[in-house]
């Protein structure tokens, strides 16, 4: 016991990751409504993005940008003064595309709402099926 | 269904719990994410590309496949939005409605009568709400600092924070800011549906263009240093230079996906008032 709790707080950008991914996925699979299933969505994209940069994250390191500017070419650079880049632009491009699909989901239910004035998945599936 | 989804959700959870045992303690210097690749990333960036924020060497460059395709994406996304809303939902309406703008009178025409051109009428919608002063006035005030920041963010992303991701939804936000403020009308008379439509494609295009002006000068696809030639500097240069095009190409083609699938998805294809 004595060693769990130290090992709970060190890792704590993990549990946070782990219930936000959840709660996205719970929304996704239970919640009736479309809309909110594309807000589920939006939740588990959001988890994604907190872990990737939370692995990035070294303690006693600066933002990935050379301190010496553009003049210092040759000045030796260590790794372990800057924070791991690599996460940060892969999330980088995974925010705009996460806008960017957002908006096709919205526009899907758009026209799903303009040919069945509803939202609601229960609504829609007895429609599909009395044809 | 949401017993069901709850126990998936739980199991899925109690997963990750137990993989999550075996991850490194948060901010580790040594753990695997940061010990492999991204070292090199750090220490050659400079001398590769003399760019002095890794994040954007790293997205143009060393991952330069990697991002172009990102943005063919968002242009996708965006033709989908058009394709999906705009070619089925853009029929005009049976009859139209304009304002007198100092009278407030309403004249409704039918389908195929217009009102000649004059600054005295305003075109309006069924459901038409008097603007609001003071929202109105600040925006107006705020869009073109907003559009200057935009410009900064997308020009100093080798050295600061930003690039070219970023500075195009600042810039698309700013049109954006428009439609919200005023109605899509207004914004939509600064920035045409075509010019939307046509500058989407041309960003993508100045990205693979970059590429291929590479290839056609005899190297790899999207290795900038061949680009020393026709910019006559160095190639380390060159590359930086090479990053810089593709940063604009990038915030062009982001800046207009985000007013395009605003645009489509506010007005539901009908690029009328808007919200």
């Amino acid at each position: 016991m004595s060693e769990l709790i130290p090992t709970i707080i060190a890792k704590y950008n993990y549990w946070i990751y782990i219930t936000l991914m959840m709660i996205g996925l719970y929304a996704m699979i239970a919640k009736n409504n479309l809309v909110k299933k594309i807000v589920g969505m939006n939740i588990f994209q959001t988890a994604i993005i907190l872990y990737y940069v939370s692995i990035g994250v070294k303690k006693g390191a600066t933002i990935p940008i050379s301190t010496g500017g553009h003049g210092a070419a040759h000045e030796a650079v260590h790794a372990a003064d800057y924070l791991n880049p690599l996460p940060h632009v892969l999330m980088l491009t995974a925010i705009v595309v996460g806008v960017a699909t957002l908006g096709v989901a919205l526009a899907l239910c758009l026209r799903i709402y303009s040919r069945y004035n509803t939202l609601e998945e229960d609504e829609i599936l007895a429609q599909i099926r009395k044809k | 269904m949401k017993i069901i989804g709850l126990i998936i959700t739980i199991i899925t959870g109690a997963f990750l719990v137990y993989a999550a045992i075996d991850f490194p303690a948060w901010s580790d210097p040594n753990s695997p994410a940061s010990t492999y690749l991204s070292p090199y990333f750090i220490e050659n960036s400079m001398k590769d590309t003399s760019v002095p924020n890794y994040v954007t060497s790293l997205l143009a460059d060393y991952r330069g496949f990697d991002t172009m395709f990102e943005t063919t994406v968002i242009f996708t996304a965006g033709l989908v939005c058009f394709i999906l809303l705009r070619i089925s939902g853009g029929k005009e309406p049976e009859t139209s409605h304009y304002r007198h703008v100092l009278t407030g009178v309403t004249v409704t025409l039918k389908k195929g009568h217009k009102i000649p051109e004059s600054e005295d009428f305003e075109r309006i919608d069924d459901l038409w709400t008097p603007p609001d002063l003071i929202i109105k006035t600040s925006c107006r005030l705020m869009i073109p600092f907003i559009q200057l920041f935009g410009l900064y963010v997308i020009a100093h992303g080798h050295s600061s924070p930003g690039g070219g991701f970023q500075g195009g939804v600042i810039l698309g936000a700013s049109i954006i800011l428009l439609a919200i403020s005023h109605d899509l009308r207004t914004a939509l008379e600064k920035m045409r549906e075509k010019v939307v439509a046509i500058l989407c494609p041309i960003g993508v295009s100045i990205y693979a263009g970059t590429g291929t002006l590479c290839l056609l000068l005899g190297v790899n696809f999207l290795d900038y240093s061949a680009l020393a030639s026709v910019l006559h500097v160095d190639p380390i240069a060159a590359r930086s230079h090479g990053i810089f095009m593709v940063e604009i190409g990038v915030g062009i083609a982001v800046m207009t996906t985000m007013i395009w699938i605003y645009n489509n998805i506010s007005s539901a294809g009908k690029y009328n008032q808007g919200l």
